[in-house]
């Protein structure tokens, strides 16, 4: 067995997990948008910065992805917008919007203006 | 009809190889997070043919089988529900987790481990090796997909991963059976101990994934391309409009050939089995016997039998919503509407499958977090149109509603009366649901967590072996349980005998019979005859469709007519629509009573819902009758 020597992880994490420091839901971080999961639309990506939930409930939405430092896409939803689907880590996992209030991501800059 | 018949088929071939086989108790647990290909490979390695479909929670609980290694040994191998992580939270969770610990007495801990990730989502799936492997249990690491994970441009460096991980790396397609040889090779070999490697703190989920961001990292994993036909196809079937119609084009579409397409089939097999019937009339001197074999056999089973095409049409619809990954879908759009009556969209999935029968149904629950949602489902499953009340529909609006176009040719009135029962029995579900969720069983709200998976092709083959099974069970069932009433139903029918002669149908045992429950059963416009039919189904619901079939081919009155005529001329349309509605809420099946004290551990509530089911459907029977006269 070859010896180990720590080397970088995979792309989105080897940025340090950025923590958020204050309860202000709407902030702004050079041209970075604070805001929560349920502000996305279709197409917008982000990057998750933290999981307001109980521990539990915070577990199994890490075990199936969300976790700090990940960049979440908002996909396609039922009709009424309630539960919607978001590509993160490979995966695609449908979430309520009751349950994506309490996950927070930095919003990427839109690409081209709408 | 249940799916544990098959599980305790194939438990019993594992004991017996348990015995006979060199390896006795040493078991080989296959672990995965869903939907990850366990029970295929399973499949492939035990010859065995548990269910597999393609979204999360498909087993929700253990089978067991033997692969046959080189060398003729028997290797028992275990397959359990899908597991994110070690901390389980739900009902199938916990037996893989309880299985994995060796906490269930009667296992021990696995011997080793078959970890079936999926190559294509390596780096989040990798997170659950970190466990595992702590767990110091020879483990072989099985990257499955292959097939897919090389269409999509992806690749590692199977060595350098196996030594990152300290334990042997096996890439497979178990569903196209390649690289399923290392897994052979592995059972038959010595299964090491895995070799000591650097794991991350476990309770930390963020550092195991960093960790295994790392590993693929070494491993040089490059990730395959987005499945771009999953984004495609999730454009039309999640788009707001064109979606919703997608959705209702479907759902009257599959009662539509129900009619139109499995109709003629069933004229076929009703043919065939009329002249088998003149065939054997033909042969046979007039005996007793004789008349056994047509009234019995041939009039009473026979006219359930020809309901095979539709039954068979219906599960093909259900195999192709299942293994194309629809399903997922299904649910996500139904969450709303679950919402609304307290439960959440992964109820749907259960109910979904209790159109072909509760008894799977009432076990899929187990993958719902929530104790008080789960057992709201159990309660309301067996109100979903199982596949048993088909025969017993299709005869009575066969015989009773004209078949007119209604949206032309697109929507027959035959087709939309059957659709009309569906909702019924759907409406019954969640308002019952309702009333459940706000009061007894009433809770927070679960969060709602659905991974979807990418749709995939249904392959002929598993299209194709599910109506094998199915096929076999229906007749089986018609050939055991309704063939053992019909016989009954015979005898009853020709006692007590007067001068060495049987009575009329209507003055022997069977009639009484129904001459007696026949004042319960007046107010909802049915006669002495459905009685007997109402008696024999609480053994299977389709057994009325047999007994009717029996009764009125014993009636001299009615012996020409062939089931359908004769229906119309006993009963007014508004017994047939009380009949209806009795069948559709009704709990009359012996095995969902079964599966419901097993899974809620006691008789408290499948007696509650019992009654609670038959109060409603005679109510609900009353007043269809009354309404309609
Ligand atoms: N392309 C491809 N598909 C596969 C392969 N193995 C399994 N599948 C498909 O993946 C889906 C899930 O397979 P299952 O065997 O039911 O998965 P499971 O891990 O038992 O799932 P649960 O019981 O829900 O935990 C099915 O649609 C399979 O056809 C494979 O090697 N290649
Ligand atoms: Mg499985």
């Amino acid at each position: 067995m070859p010896p180990k020597t720590p080397k970088p992880a995979s792309p989105p994490l080897d940025k340090d997990f950025r923590r958020a420091h204050t309860e202000t839901v709407l902030q702004l971080t050079g041209n970075k948008t604070l805001t929560t999961l349920v502000d996305l639309a279709r197409g917008d990506a982000g990057t998750l910065e933290e999981i307001n939930l109980p521990g539990e409930e915070a577990r199994r939405l890490m075990e199936l992805g969300f976790l700090p430092g990940m960049r979440i896409t908002a996909g396609w939803s039922a009709p009424g917008g309630d539960p919607r689907v978001f590509q993160v880590d490979g995966s695609e996992v449908a979430l309520r919007r009751e349950t994506a209030r309490h996950l927070r991501v930095l919003l990427d800059p839109p690409k081209r203006p709408l | 009809m249940s799916d544990s018949d098959g599980a305790s088929a194939a438990s019993a071939v594992a004991l017996a190889g348990a015995k006979g086989g060199r390896t006795a108790g040493a078991r080989v647990a296959l672990i995965g997070p869903p939907n990850s290909g366990k029970t295929t490979l399973f499949n492939r390695l035990t010859g065995l043919r548990q269910k597999v479909a393609n979204f999360p929670g498909v087993t929700v609980e253990r089978h067991t089988g033997v692969a046959v290694v080189a060398d003729g040994r028997e290797v028992p191998i275990i397959d359990l529900p899908g597991l994110y992580g070690l901390s389980p939270r739900s009902e199938d969770e916990q037996i893989a987790y309880d299985v994995l610990t060796g906490r269930r007495g009667d296992t021990g801990k696995p011997r080793a481990i078959l970890l079936v990730l999926d190559s294509t989502n390596l780096a989040r799936h990798l997170m659950l090796a970190a466990p595992i492997l702590a767990l110091g249990i020879p483990t072989l690491v099985i990257l499955n997909m292959a097939d897919d994970l090389r269409n999509r441009g992806g690749r590692l460096d199977l060595k350098a991963l196996s030594s990152e991980l300290g334990a042997p790396v096996a890439l497979v397609s178990a569903r196209q059976g390649e690289g399923i040889d290392q897994v052979f090779e592995y059972l038959a070999g010595q299964m090491p101990k895995p070799a000591p490697v650097e794991l991350p703190i476990l309770q930390d989920v963020p550092k195991c994934r960093e960790w295994a961001g790392r590993v693929g990292c070494e491993a040089r994993y490059r990730a395959p391309a987005p499945p771009k036909w999953t984004r495609r196809l999730d454009a039309v079937f999640l788009h707001p409009v064109v979606g919703l119609l997608v959705f209702l084009a479907v759902v009257v579409g599959v009662f539509q050939t129900i009619f139109s397409v499995a109709d003629p089939a069933k004229d076929g097999v009703d043919w065939l089995i009329h002249l088998s019937s003149n065939w054997v009339a033909s042969i046979l001197p007039d005996s007793l016997f004789r008349s056994l074999l047509l009234d019995g056999v041939w009039n009473g089973v026979g006219s359930v039998v020809v309901f095979l095409p539709q039954v068979l049409l219906l599960f093909l619809f259900i195999g192709i919503l299942e293994d194309s990954g629809y399903l997922a879908r299904a649910a996500l759009i139904a969450d709303r509407t679950m919402a609304r009556v307290g439960l959440q969209g992964k109820s749907f999935i259960p109910l979904l499958s209790a159109y072909a029968c509760a008894v799977p149904a009432i076990m899929a629950t187990r993958t719902i977090e929530n104790k008080r949602d789960r057992m709201a489902t159990i309660l309301i499953a067996p109100f979903m149109t199982c596949s048993a009340r088909l025969p017993v529909y299709t005869l009575i609006i066969a015989a009773f509603i004209p078949n007119r176009p209604v949206l032309g040719s697109f929507l027959g009135a035959r087709a939309l009366a059957m659709l009309a029962l569906y909702v019924l029995g759907f409406l019954a579900a969640v308002l019952t649901a309702r009333v459940l969720k706000s009061s007894i069983l009433k809770s927070g709200r679960a969060p709602f967590l659905l991974e979807m998976p990418s749709y995939r092709w249904p392959t002929l083959q598993s299209l194709g072996l599910r109506l094998l099974d199915r096929s076999a069970v229906f007749l089986r069932r018609a050939g055991t349980v309704i063939l053992l009433v019909m016989v009954i139903l015979w005898v009853m029918a020709h006692l007590p005998l007067i001068h060495g002669h049987a009575p009329g149908i209507d003055r022997s045992l069977a009639g009484t019979l129904g001459r007696t429950i026949e004042p319960a059963i007046k107010p909802l416009g049915l006669n002495w005859k459905v009685g007997i039919g109402l008696i024999t189904s609480l053994a299977a619901r389709e057994t009325i469709v047999a007994t009717l079939g029996s009764i009125y081919g014993m009636d001299p009155e009615s012996n020409q007519l062939g089931l359908e005529r004769a229906l119309e001329h006993d009963l007014t349309f508004g017994g047939a629509l009380a009949l209806l509605v009795f069948f559709a809420f009704a709990m009359q099946c012996i095995s969902t009573i079964a599966v419901v004290r097993r899974e809620t551990g006691g008789w408290k509530w499948p007696v509650l819902q019992f009654t609670y089911m038959g109060v409603l459907a005679y109510v609900g029977a009353f007043v269809a009758f009354h309404l309609i006269r």
